[in-house]
């Protein structure tokens, strides 16, 4: 079986300043990888690499397809959605317009079937219908970046931090749904989490980053029995 | 009575042009966050090819249109050629890129098309003022065909999905990346809009004014007053604030301060706009973090 997302020695930096400095990674299709690490590690920065936000250099392909390189624009054409840190919602424009951008490359004609399944996982963003995203509180705004980046119809779906800033419930829903999500649509996903328990309980591979390297990977469940990863992320 | 409904009435004509102009700025500023000096030139420009095309021999609106097709591929090829390459470029550099265009469109004009003023047509009927003189059949006209096009502007923008598209490419280039759309071309498009307005606003305005390559030199201030006035990153407010700077220039020309101190009205209304209400009338608060 191919891998969904495979990295391979991939570097990445802003301007002068390197952040990652070889990963390899691998998703596999409808497969949950999560990425663990301290704050400034290079999750987000990874997530960046991986659909074109950042300079970078190495192997990135996409079901076998080389993307690094690409402009972003294209890598979400090729199927990859990505909930970035601040959300990306357009907070002038309606919840209804943020759907119809999530998916604005679609052709299709099942893109209202999708609106629907969107309010059977996130019915209170059918209640906010016509209202702006930015009046929305931190859940529903994170409901909606989910549902604006499934819209796409991806393969990939690249989750930056999905528990930020919200209330235990909240996130307890979020992941639920994306549980469901995963099961029903067969999507990829790369998480960054900073609850690493959450995140070891959602994924099947995780990988611990450290200053832009890999110092551990392994199937979820062994991670989660690492001594270095328990001490330092999971806290017994 | 009479002389003032008069005054109104030709302030909402002539504010009519100026909302054009100032909602073609405002379309390029919103995206780019660059004021286009050089958008009066282009409308000028592009009311010079309607003139050429109209003494060609071809029919008023057919020259219209057809004057409208080849601004809005002027727009978008001055987007591709020459604001591509600056968008990483500092403010400065921009403004220079502006002022440089102002000046090639002028003096390119008074090259091809010299410098001597031009009659330019109206398809209205200019016979006897109508509504017991209250409005000339070109006033109400011109009024028509700028309502008509702000209202299709505002369609396209509010329900299609390519207007959607531009309108997020505008507030947030970097989601619009995310679900797809092609931002470059987004902002290609709407510089060919903005173009294609200010012709209409062009050739709208020059039965008014007569066609020399400084025609809307003067327009450009007033619209700028007006794109301020209704606040400089909201759409509609810029159109309600170019009718006002329309109405205010002629009650304060024909009642204030005359008719050669009009221009100064328009800076007067920039200064206190930006002494106190920077964000105009309807302009949102941007707070930036530092």
């Amino acid at each position: 079986m191919s891998a969904l997302l495979e990295l391979r020695d991939v570097h990445a930096g802003y301007g002068q300043t390197r952040v990652l400095h070889g990963i390899d990674l691998v998703v596999d299709p409808g497969g949950v990888t999560a990425l663990l690490g301290a704050n400034g590690a290079g999750k987000t920065t990874t997530l960046r690499a991986v659909c074109g936000m950042v300079r970078t250099s190495g192997d990135i392909s996409l079901a076998g397809e080389p993307i690094q390189g690409r402009p972003t624009e294209d890598i979400a054409r090729r199927g990859v959605a990505h909930v970035p840190d601040g959300r990306g919602t357009f907070m002038e424009l309606t919840v209804e317009e943020n759907f119809r951008l999530g998916a604005f490359v679609r052709q299709d004609k099942e893109v209202h079937a999708d609106f629907e399944r969107m309010f059977g996982y996130f019915p209170r963003l059918k209640q906010r219908w016509r209202q702006q995203a930015g009046t929305l509180s931190g859940g529903e705004q994170q409901m909606l970046a989910i549902a604006r980046a499934l819209l796409l119809r991806p393969r990939l779906l690249l989750l930056d931090e999905p528990s930020f800033g919200l209330a235990p419930l909240i996130v307890q829903d979020i992941f639920g749904i994306l549980r469901q999500v995963r099961a029903e649509q067969g999507v990829g996903i790369l998480i960054v989490e900073q609850n690493a328990n959450l995140a070891l309980d959602f994924a099947d591979r995780a990988y611990l980053l450290e200053t832009g390297r890999i110092v551990v990977s392994g199937p979820a469940h062994e991670i989660r029995e690492d001594e270095q990863v328990r001490r330092s992320y999971l806290g017994y | 009575m009479q002389g003032l409904a008069h005054q109104l009435i030709a302030g909402i004509a002539t504010g009519g042009i100026y909302a054009s102009v100032a909602l073609a700025l405002v379309m390029i500023y919103q995206s780019t966050h660059h004021l286009n000096f050089a958008q009066g030139e282009m409308a000028t420009f592009s009311t010079y090819i309607a003139l050429t095309l109209i003494q060609a021999g071809l029919p008023y609106w057919v020259a219209f249109l057809a004057t409208l097709v080849i601004s809005f591929g002027i727009g978008v090829f001055i987007e591709r050629i020459m604001l591509r390459p600056m968008q990483n470029a500092s403010v400065l550099a921009n403004v220079g890129v502006f002022i440089g265009l102002l000046l090639v469109f002028r003096n390119a004009m008074g090259w091809i098309f010299d410098y001597t003023i031009k009659a330019f047509p109206t398809p209205f009927d200019t016979g006897t003022p109508l509504f017991g003189g209250l409005v000339s059949g070109h006033e109400l006209g011109s009024t028509a065909v700028t309502l008509v096009v702000l209202g299709l502007v505002y369609v396209f923008f509010r329900f299609t999905k390519l207007g959607l598209g531009m309108r997020a490419a505008a507030f947030n280039a970097s989601s619009s990346r995310l679900v797809g759309i092609r931002v470059g071309w987004m902002l290609a498009l709407g510089w060919g809009l903005a173009a294609a307005i200010g012709a209409i606003a062009g050739i709208m305005i020059a039965p008014v004014v007569f066609l020399e390559p400084n025609m809307m030199l003067g327009i450009l201030l007033y619209a700028f007053a007006g794109a301020l006035l209704g606040g400089i990153d909201n759409p509609g407010g810029a159109v309600l604030g170019g009718f006002l700077v329309g109405i205010i220039e002629n009650l304060g020309g024909a009642y204030l301060v005359g008719t050669e101190l009009k221009l100064t009205l328009a800076l007067g209304i920039i200064i206190c706009v930006l002494l106190v209400r920077p964000t105009g009338l309807f302009g949102r608060v941007v707070q930036s973090r530092v």
